[in-house]
């Protein structure tokens, strides 16, 4: 258990949590440099998604495109961004959220497909119009997997946040690659614990969401999806 | 462009190797620790929430991290990037596997038993034929996503198709990255081409031009999940 004492030891050092540099800063500026992107991502994502399951067009388009993305090495993506020293916030901002993109739009398009068409029917046959149709029934019983869609997009960004510290972005990533740079091995673990720590944190954010959020009538539906 | 190519072709495919190396075979270990895992939990429906929460949760530790750690246990070898590759991949298969066994219809299994088919024979020969669409559905992520995955470990010093990644990065030369990320997803390309290939070998009747061989019948069609049990969509990291 080498890792862990290394780590542990470095975490419980005061003076890692002081400073500019220090714990608590880092750990905001990684909140803020997943949070942005993943807002961003999401305001893209969730309406798109929400048309294209509402309406069924492009959405072969969609799922492949988004599938195919796997392929694409994040760490390539970012220092290729790196090398052209293009204006900050694009360097950072574009690649996060264009990785956050495809894991949102496709659960919530197949969140929003996936609705059972008995119920559309009889939403339209209440005489629901279309945009009611989509805001009181497709989307909260939709709810389960666009959370998991979030979920998955927020799980992507701090990962890759963590790698794009070595392209100079703050975060905790700061202090994997600057441990590894100054052959501190203490930092290098400690960094990765928080990291680990806080994507964890996330995950439990998300869980707790889904049980506030998603209808009594639906729970479980979405346990079964990852 | 060109010449720089063709002066580094001996490292571009050393590295292409080793890539192919560790984006193939995290995705085969975690397949035969998927399948009896699957088994059980398409068997004893209990035991497969908990297992899907351990997933989750080995699913959403970053990349990078996970890597610093097992390399401080297992040092800089291929080992903790096969080891990260294989929980990642897991986590891709496992719910694939357990899609896949639990979409065989009900009618099918009790056919077989009617027909004095053992469970375990019935397991082999009937259920998990029928999977394997689904399973390899799950195994086709896992390699796409080892394959893409497998640069990260470059910052720590572990070889692949990153180091084009690394090295363009401090040579400010993009020629190096771009062919670098050509690489890299010709090779997940690849790789999941020849996984098409495997699945129709295996399952003809499931394949759209094995039209000869008459209409599928519905339940090849229902094997499929309405919602893929893969995490769907984009770049891990």
């Amino acid at each position: 258990m080498s890792y862990f004492s290394y780590a542990w030891d470095w975490v419980t050092t005061s003076a890692n949590w002081r400073g500019s540099g220090g714990i608590p800063h880092q750990i905001l500026a990684h909140l803020g440099y997943s949070g942005l992107p993943l807002l961003v991502a999401a305001l893209i994502a969730v309406p798109l998604g929400v048309v294209i399951g509402h309406t069924g067009r492009g959405a072969v388009f969609v799922v492949n495109v988004a599938n195919a993305w796997r392929a694409i090495p994040t760490l390539g993506l970012l220092v290729l961004i790196a090398v052209y020293q293009w204006p900050t916030l694009l360097t950072w901002l574009i690649p996060l959220v264009v990785l956050a993109i495809p894991p949102i739009l496709v659960n919530v398009y197949e969140g929003v497909a996936g609705v059972d068409p008995g119920v559309k029917d009889a939403a339209k046959g209440m005489g629901m119009t279309p945009w009611q149709q989509v805001i009181k029934v497709e989307i909260p019983i939709a709810l389960p997997l666009i959370l998991v869609g979030l979920r998955t997009g927020a799980i992507f960004v701090i990962a890759t946040a963590t790698i794009a510290a070595y392209i100079g972005l703050g975060g905790l990533g700061r202090f994997i690659i600057d441990g590894l740079a100054n052959i501190n091995y203490n930092e290098v673990a400690g960094g990765a614990l928080l990291v680990v720590i806080l994507a964890l944190l996330v995950l439990g954010l998300f869980s707790l969401l889904s049980r506030l959020l998603v209808p009594a009538g639906l729970r479980g539906a979405g346990r079964d999806n990852q | 462009m060109w010449s720089w190519i063709s002066s580094n072709w001996s490292l571009i495919w050393e590295l292409t190797k080793q890539n192919a190396f560790l984006g193939v075979v995290p995705p085969l270990i975690g397949l035969a620790i998927s399948l009896p895992l699957g088994v059980a939990a398409a068997r004893w429906r209990w035991f497969y929430p908990p297992t899907l929460v351990v997933v989750n949760v080995l699913y959403a530790i970053p990349s990078l991290a996970l890597f610093v750690a097992l390399i401080a246990e297992f040092g800089l070898t291929d080992t903790p990037v096969v080891i990260g590759l294989t929980v990642y991949s897991l986590c891709v298969i496992l719910p694939n596997v357990v899609a896949g066994l639990r979409g065989v219809p009900a009618s099918v299994k009790q056919a077989a038993t009617a027909m004095g088919y053992g469970p375990l024979r019935r397991l082999l020969t009937v259920e998990l034929p029928l999977a394997t669409p689904v399973i390899i559905a799950g195994l086709r992520v896992g390699v796409v996503s080892s394959v893409s995955l497998a640069s990260v470990g470059q910052i720590l010093g572990v070889s692949s198709l990153g180091y084009l990644f690394v090295d363009g990065e401090q040579r400010s030369f993009p020629t190096e990255i771009y062919v670098g990320l050509f690489v890299v997803i010709a090779l997940a390309v690849v790789c999941d081409l020849v996984l098409v290939g495997v699945r129709r070998a295996l399952t003809p009747w499931a394949s759209g031009r094995n039209r000869a061989a008459g209409p599928r019948p519905r339940w090849v069609l229902s094997a499929q999940p309405a919602t893929p049990a893969t995490p769907a969509g984009g770049t891990r990291s």
